[in-house]
């Protein structure tokens, strides 16, 4: 119990400043924190497994999230049948091209040498080959593109209920991270990075422009909800009982029985989007604590110190007989995986998915932000950081409004450079985000949580 | 006359603005890779530093243009260039001091490095956007064509235009004298050949007597004119948004690597790898066809073998195939 104070103690705080955001702001944002910052947690802890456990850098957590978030459009999205029948034929087509070029590539690849010959020959194929498949696909694409563009104009998804995403965002990005891992890991450290964050790139700008397949930038709206909704809560008969019973004290105050009806009203109005935000919370919490139980079990497992192992010094662990290559792809596949789960969340909680939104800063940097500043190598210390640095992130904008006026209570509001700082107060969060991690790094290089290895 | 037309339509959308797009990348390219060769780490500021730069050019252009002070057909920007470079120079050397200096001396690994320096970039990106906003600024003086579309038809008779920009021949100008003196310096001078030393070994550098200090400090004051000409340059061209120079850390990173990382030329090559490959790649070749071929083999389609939204993904495909087939890059990297 004492060895785990700190932890403890550092979660505390953390729940106190979410409910106090709860009290003093609203319960709707405290609880909008929240579910983001259990988001957060998940991509930290996928980034941590890389990071933490192997010392592998992945700058591309942004593609594996956009990735989990396609996942969650095509299980959820009724397919589109008019789409299909107008070029479904083509697209389907085009992927057994793909199929058919991946495996004779592989073939050539197994059955020769490695020489220049072969080189060239795989790069005409893959350049015949893309050709190929713009060509033969275009029609297709447009057909399906002109179907009905301003509410369609893709191909829909499979019409399952949207849980089912979750599972299959870590398939898309456990495979994604599969080929990624297969080129670059050799690379090394920085190299990994710039790489890793290049193909994010790629990946997202596949995404933002094969619209038969994403809707693009016109972005996918009207996700279904594991979660009920506002609208259907409001006139349940259960809901708005319970409304009543919780805040009774409240409305038997009120004498006038009108006045009580639109006081209920009212409340039920800020219960059922509160009550949403709860069941999201449910859900999200359960996938944490999953893959909490999951991580740790694997970091105490001797697969675990074998990672550590590895981590610390490659070439003693090869020597002792352990395949370095292969688990860096597992571990690098494992991580990817669990960011595409939190890819997934995400577009489920919001219920829609704008490919344009998925930014470096945001899906990458952030998370590293997270990782070091929770503590890399420890699950606990990467969930902190999660929440730490999502509150921050968050609540930037009030803090630094408040130091602004603090500091320059005696200027005049009329005062340009008061003005320009009030004025520029949402990219405050930046600074303390850059200073956070500046001051981590210098002072506290193992993060809030350092790791702590026990040998039991 | 159809193949004149033909050449004078690619040389107006292809080969110009490539050039001038790859001049830009070059200059950032060789602040990457000199950091990286010489400090040793894989600067994520990058794209954040150039802004920086480009700001403080903006903001002395501002107050010249306040002063009523211009060049004529020139921009104004080109007076006020030396002075966001004293600044940039500056802040590098400040954020040197209490930020890399520390990790330096501790000898930590490059990762390390990479990650302090994502701190920089979030810190110099707050600073950027809140002095001076995060949109779109356009700070252009002076005269914008050297030779308009429709005079050069006049002139020419031709049915293609060739419009030259002047910062477009501003931005090769510049480069061609700024990286002619660049590679001067670090060929001729001695404080060039000691830099090429300590890149290549430190410790025996250390043990012939360079003073590292001198070198890091020559190194950031190279740096800093880099980026901010780089910047300026990139600004004046098109326009000058924070979000938009972060971006362009990630072509100027493909160029830096697809050169050998570590390798000035091999950057400056590189930049206009990146720039030929992107703009060659994403172009509709319909009108150029259209020229060449006789009038029965005229495509119907556009002939454009990516479209242009896969910009980036091109160049960083090139830099994916580069790493993998010739991680040192084209021009042996890690040489300086």
């Amino acid at each position: 119990m004492r060895k785990n104070l700190n932890v403890i103690a550092a979660y505390s705080i953390m729940m106190v400043l979410i409910l106090m955001v709860g009290i003093f702001q609203s319960w709707n944002i405290a609880l909008s924190i929240f579910n983001l910052c259990l988001i957060s947690a998940v991509m930290t802890m996928g980034a941590n497994i890389q990071w933490g456990y192997a010392g592998l850098i992945n700058f591309g957590i942004m593609g594996y999230t956009a990735l989990g978030g396609l996942a969650a459009v095509l299980i959820s999205v009724d397919p589109v049948q008019e789409a299909w029948r107008a070029g479904g034929f083509d697209i389907l087509m085009a992927l057994w091209l793909i199929v058919v070029m991946v495996l004779v590539i592989r073939f050539i690849l197994k059955r020769f040498e490695k020489s220049k010959i072969r080189t060239y020959s795989i790069a005409a194929i893959i350049i015949s080959g893309i050709l190929l498949i713009r060509f033969s696909a275009e029609p297709g694409v447009e057909a399906i593109e002109a179907v009905d563009p301003a509410k369609t104009g893709f191909l829909g998804g499979f019409g399952l209920p949207i849980i089912f995403s979750w599972i299959v965002g870590a398939l898309f990005a456990g495979g994604l991270a599969f080929i990624v891992g297969k080129v670059a890991l050799g690379l090394r450290a920085d190299y990994l990075a710039i790489a890793t964050l290049l193909i994010s790139e790629i990946v997202i700008a596949i995404i933002k422009h094969e619209d038969w397949l994403t809707r693009g930038v016109k972005n996918v709206i009207g996700l279904k909800r594991p979660a009920p909704y506002e609208v259907d809560l409001q006139t349940t008969d259960w809901f708005i009982k319970l409304v009543e019973n919780f805040n009774a004290g409240k409305l038997s105050v009120i004498e006038n029985l009108a006045d009580r009806q639109a006081a209920l009203n009212q409340l039920v109005i800020e219960g059922s989007s509160v009550f949403v935000k709860l069941c999201y919370s449910g859900l999200f919490l359960v996938v944490v604590i999953i893959l909490l139980i999951l991580t740790q079990k694997a970091l105490y497992s001797p697969w675990g110190r074998m990672m550590r192992a590895i981590r610390d010094n490659e070439e003693a662990a090869n020597a002792m007989g352990k395949n370095v290559v292969k688990q860096h792809l597992l571990i690098f596949i494992l991580g990817s995986a669990i960011v595409g789960i939190a890819g997934a969340m995400l577009v489920t909680q919001d219920g829609l998915f704008t490919p344009g939104s998925y930014r470096p800063m945001r899906y990458t940097f952030l998370i590293w932000v997270m990782v070091i500043v929770g503590g890399s190598g420890n699950n606990f210390g990467a969930i902190l950081g999660g929440f730490v640095v999502w509150f921050l992130w968050i609540e930037a904008a009030p803090i630094s409004l408040f130091l602004i006026n603090f500091f320059t209570a005696g200027i005049p509001e009329t005062n340009a450079l008061k003005a320009h700082l009030i004025e520029s107060v949402p990219y405050f969060r930046f600074l303390m985000m850059g200073l956070g991690l500046l001051f981590i790094m210098r002072y506290r290089p193992k993060g809030i949580l350092p790791e702590k290895i026990e040998i039991k | 006359m159809d193949f004149v037309n033909a050449i004078i339509l690619l040389l107006n959308y292809i080969f110009i603005p490539a050039l001038t797009y790859g001049s830009q990348l070059a200059l950032g390219a060789i602040f990457v890779t000199l950091i990286y060769g010489i400090l040793r780490f894989a600067n994520f500021a990058t794209g954040d530093m150039m802004s920086f730069g480009t700001m403080m050019t903006i903001l002395f252009t501002w107050y010249f243009q306040s002063l009523g002070v211009s060049l004529g057909v020139l921009p104004t920007a080109l007076l006020a260039i030396p002075f966001g470079i004293i600044f940039m120079i500056l802040y590098m050397l400040l954020i040197d001091k209490f930020v890399f200096k520390y990790y330096r001396n501790q000898k930590s690994p490059p990762v390390q490095f990479a990650m302090v320096s994502i701190g920089v970039m979030f810190v110099t990106q707050a600073v950027v956007r809140i002095i001076i906003g995060p949109s779109d600024r356009r700070f252009f003086d002076g005269e914008k064509f050297i030779i308009k579309a429709r005079e050069f038809k006049e002139m020419t008779g031709l049915n293609e235009g060739l419009a030259l920009k002047s910062t477009q021949v501003l931005t090769i100008f510049v480069t061609i004298v700024l990286v002619s003196l660049l590679f001067w310096f670090l060929n001729k001078t001695k404080t060039g050949k000691s830099m090429k030393a300590y890149s290549d070994n430190e410790d025996l550098a250390l043990l012939s007597g360079i003073d590292p200090k001198k070198i890091v400090l020559v190194t950031w004051v190279i740096a800093g004119i880099l980026a901010t000409i780089g910047g300026a340059l990139y600004g004046l061209d098109k326009s000058f948004k924070p979000f938009t120079y972060f971006n362009n850390m990630l072509p100027i990173f493909a160029a830096a690597i697809v050169g050998g990382i570590g390798n000035p030329f091999g950057a400056f090559l590189g930049g206009y790898v990146i720039a030929f490959s992107e703009i060659l790649l994403t172009y509709a070749y319909k009108k150029f066809f259209m020229y060449v071929l006789p009038e029965s083999m005229e495509p119907d389609s556009l002939v454009q073998l990516l479209s242009t939204d896969y910009k980036f993904a091109v160049s960083f495909s090139i830099l994916v195939i580069v790493l993998i087939y010739r991680p040192s890059g084209i021009f042996k990297g890690k040489v300086l």
